[in-house]
């Protein structure tokens, strides 16, 4: 708890924390930076396994707390979804450093001989990082994990619409990390502004396309790459086929047991036949109250809608008039808890509200189709999802989901697991969002690939140099075509 | 993928020849790209990636150089499907016009003031880029103690100075760092294999390339008229305005502040830079944007581990210039002001693709702590899972583990 002198202070940091107060952080970071401190195994592995500190069951309670102020998040949610990610993160970076950090030596062809050659991964500089509110933890620690493991320094700017994540976080990283490295500048639009006219060897943003766009628009000036996790209507394609219990089950768990719906792969829509609709409404309905029970709103299990700006613009999705007699389950609200219950919609028109911008919360369309290959047109019709899940047994279905549908990415007969899964690239496509992370793509998002070819001074080609000559041409562009036949052909001037 | 274009693969064998630089612009639309380049024929090395990784295409050629660009407009189509790959040609209106466009990728080569204009618009919609720039790339020529590797060197270097296309290379070396005791004998063998390659008279001898455009010799030119750069000029320095020529030049410690050392030059100027120890050359580097590429002559492995670790850019070759382009196994981009993103042999295919998760699951075996409500039971089922835990996850199950 903080007193108020520190919260005084804490106003006045926040006051001055301008433009030029951007650029003098900075400033010390890139001198931090330049001196070598980060590059060092040992540097890394510090900061690495003073995160799994931050981590550890001490201040389990903490993060729980934060967790639950800002989004009524459910304990084990945060513990299982936020924490025990992040601290596999943090393992599995710190087992694979020394890997990660050693050169590829790559091989070299006739063109070049002799010559040895490898890629070296070296940090970018200075990254930014800006995070999201709905899992305020995870994506503001996740990216950090990459960009301490490539040897970066970083500012991390988390949302001020989860405040008490963002306090902990200045605190904890504060506490834990290296301050001369890695800062936390907490505030809203205008810090956010400050920060993005400096000049940063890299911007990691997640959240909405709007805001993306201007991210990507303020790095354009300095010409600084981005990573961009945004989001999108990430659709489940339900078939007939299958264990309808055990689906059921999984579209819930990624739905409602996802922050209630307020996570960026939460299945947005499901398309399913216009003949299985009602069993799979029926089977949503049973597992529903299983979990949650008779009386949604009181379940302590169901995160709150983060703020009351969210809650009026999912309101408005689900006062449109198209949707008028579209609700078969759900759709009780409480304003003064900030609560919405799981919602259940069928046969929402395609050219609703809800169907036309990403929903972000409890509320689940069911668009029906009559045949199941249709709904590969209703996807493609849209912008790329960060996600898209299909439930079926049906392989030849299985293949052509894959082979047509463009997300970030695809899991089949489940939902949202991908994101745990350190050996698959987590990021999107299109308007879904640019570049990906998790594990080692982590570690090769805040790193530069440099390309070390090593020449010796043994033997020289003359042919490389002019006067040019009909023989020289013709040799060189047999070297460098690179076939052994074709370099003799034209010494003996065959060719 | 979207796009099942039928493509055919059209491999295109890499000249380095001093072609007359051509600027093209590659465009990245829907499955297309855009690149812009400054070698006629590296024009088509994007392409290759492109088509490679299943995309449509549409190619802008820079307009400053109007017969490649004629050339590919008019060859690509009798070759390549041209409902898939298409060549726009045009200056800056259609380039604007072509980038209001809503593309799935845009690849550019070309400059850094292009580039921001590029990736502006590109922000738009969100398109994901690849920038292949410049910058001042820098060749460190160290003290080797064998006279006939010192000659070699400086051989390469020259090589890679006025080789490609009179200097006019986003990789072609924009200066010389040497220690001041060894820059007369530089200057000395510089001048050797000058006359060596180019003759007595190089404006006369067909084997240098001419300046792209009169702007461009017209900034070259300028970038001379300094006094203090112009007395810096210890071999060269003619030009031929009717064709656009300038011959190979060298100058001697320019002063530092002139536009000659601030901005890529990008020409057959070469200034050297001394220095009183060869290690100051990383603080200098590094006191400039990120280059494309540093180039270091030397064989003192605790000197190359230091260029290695303590500078940065897009690539280093050690003991010779240009080559690495060559080598197709080897990722080819800048870094910082020198651009992001890379090309050359599967790195091409890759910036071209989306590398798309797949997770597949059967519906058998459930995990019953994934669902709510949520109990102890299930939290420490869960932790002791992400733990990989299976023997705790064992005792739990069975009721004999004690948790919080």
């Amino acid at each position: 708890m903080l007193s108020s002198t520190e919260v005084h202070e804490k106003q006045n940091k926040k006051e001055s924390f301008n433009a030029e107060a951007a650029s003098l952080l900075v400033k010390n970071l890139t001198a931090t930076f330049a001196s070598g401190k980060t590059r060092s195994y040992e540097w890394r592995a510090s900061q690495l396994k003073a995160l799994t500190k931050l981590l550890s069951d001490a201040h389990e309670q903490q993060i729980v707390d934060a967790l639950y102020s800002d989004l009524s998040k459910p304990p084990l949610e945060t513990v299982a979804y936020e924490i025990a990610m992040l601290k596999n993160s943090c393992k599995g970076a710190l087992k694979e450093l020394k890997r990660w950090m050693t050169s590829e030596k790559v091989k070299t062809s006739i063109s070049t001989f002799p010559s040895t050659a490898e890629i070296v991964s070296e940090p970018l500089g200075v990254v930014l990082i800006i995070s999201a509110w709905n899992y305020p933890f995870l994506l503001s620690l996740e990216p950090i994990i990459g960009a301490i493991a490539a040897g970066n320094a970083v500012v991390l700017k988390p949302s001020e619409v989860a405040p008490a994540t963002s306090s902990l976080l200045a605190k904890l990283l504060g506490e834990y990390l290296d301050n001369s490295c890695i800062r936390v500048v907490e505030g809203a639009v205008d810090e956010t502004s400050a920060l993005l006219q400096q000049k940063w060897d890299k911007i990691f943003y997640t959240g909405n396309g709007r805001v993306a766009r201007i991210v990507m628009a303020a790095a354009a000036k300095h010409l600084t790459p981005v990573v961009l996790e945004l989001g999108g209507k990430s659709p489940a394609v339900v078939d007939s086929n299958i264990d309808l219990k055990v689906a059921t089950r999984r579209i819930i768990a990624g739905k409602w047991c996802c922050n209630n719906g307020q996570a960026c792969i939460s299945p947005d829509y499901i398309i399913t036949t216009k003949d299985y609709a009602p069993k799979l409404v029926d089977a949503l309905k049973t597992e529903l109250e299983k979990f949650y029970g008779k009386n949604p709103l009181e379940s302590k299990d169901l995160s709150r809608i983060v703020n009351s700006n969210h809650f009026g613009r999912l309101t408005k999705l689900l006062d449109d008039e198209k949707l008028s007699g579209k609700i078969v389950f759900g759709g009780e609200k409480d304003e003064s808890k900030l609560m919405i219950s799981p919602t259940i919609l069928l046969d929402v028109p395609r050219n609703s509200l809800m169907m036309r911008e990403e929903i972000f919360g409890p509320l689940l369309p069911i668009i029906t189709v009559d045949k199941l290959e249709e709904s590969f047109d209703v996807i493609n019709s849209g912008t790329k999802p960060l996600a898209a899940y299909l439930f079926t047994t049906n392989n030849k279905l299985k293949e052509q989901f894959v082979m047509n549908i463009s997300a970030g990415g695809l899991v089949i007969n489940d939902t949202a697991l991908h994101l745990a899964i350190n050996t698959l690239p987590f990021g999107g496509v299109g308007e879904s969002g640019i570049g990906a992370y998790h594990g080692k793509f982590s570690f090769d998002a805040f790193s530069h690939k440099k390309a070390v070819l090593y020449r010796s001074f043994f033997g020289d080609a003359a042919i490389r140099y002019p006067p040019y000559t009909n023989t020289k041409m013709r040799l060189l562009k047999a070297l460098i075509g690179g076939g052994l036949l074709g370099i003799i052909r034209a010494l003996f001037g065959l060719s | 993928m979207n796009m099942d274009m039928l493509v055919t693969l059209v491999r295109v064998p890499l000249l380095v020849m001093p072609w007359i630089g051509c600027e093209f612009l590659r465009l990245r639309t829907r499955n297309n790209h855009i690149c812009s380049r400054t070698f006629g024929m590296l024009a088509l090395d994007p392409l290759i990636g492109a088509i490679a990784a299943g995309n449509v295409v549409v190619i802008k050629p820079s307009e400053l150089a109007p017969a490649c660009s004629s050339f590919l407009a008019n060859t690509i189509p009798r070759y390549l499907d041209s409902n898939a790959v298409r060549v726009i040609e045009g200056g800056a209106p259609v380039s604007e016009q072509l980038l209001l466009q809503k593309w799935d990728k845009i690849f550019f080569t070309g400059s850094p003031r292009v580039a921001r204009i590029v990736m502006t618009a590109a922000a738009k919609n969100l398109t994901p880029v690849t920038l292949e720039l410049g910058g001042k790339c820098p060749a460190i020529l160290d003290s080797l103690h064998n006279p006939s590797d010192f000659e070699l060197a400086v051989k390469r270097i020259v090589g890679g100075k006025w080789g490609p296309c009179s200097g006019q290379a986003c990789i072609g070396i924009d200066y010389v760092l040497v220690e001041e005791k060894l820059s007369s004998h530089l200057i000395e063998l510089l001048k050797k294999f000058v006359k060596r390659f180019y003759g007595e008279n190089p404006l006369e001898s067909k084997v240098i390339s001419r300046i792209v455009s009169k702007q461009n010799f017209t900034r070259l030119c300028n970038l001379l008229k300094d006094p203090l750069v112009a007395a810096s000029i210890v071999h060269g320095g003619s030009v031929e305005e009717k064709h656009l020529l300038i011959e190979p030049t060298i100058l001697l410690d320019p002063p530092l502040y002139a536009d000659i050392m601030t901005e890529e030059i990008f020409g057959p100027f070469l200034p050297i830079i001394t220095v009183n120890k060869i290690g100051e050359s990383v603080e200098f580097i590094n006191s400039r944007p990120k280059p494309l590429t540093i180039y270091a002559f030397t064989k003192d492995e605790t000197f190359k581990r230091r260029i290695l670790s303590e500078t940065s850019s897009g690539s280093v070759t050690f003991n010779d210039t240009m080559v690495q382009f060559l080598c197709d196994t080897l990722p080819f981009g800048g870094v910082g002001q020198s651009g992001f993103g890379s090309y050359h042999g599967k790195y091409s295919f890759d910036t071209f693709s989306h590398e798309k998760a797949v997770m597949h699951r059967s519906l058998c075996l459930e995990i019953e702590p994934r669902y709510p409500p949520w109990s102890k039971f299930k939290l420490e089922f869960l932790r002791l899972a992400y733990k990989l835990n299976y023997f705790g996850l064992l005792l739990h199950i069975l009721g004999l583990k004690r948790y919080k």
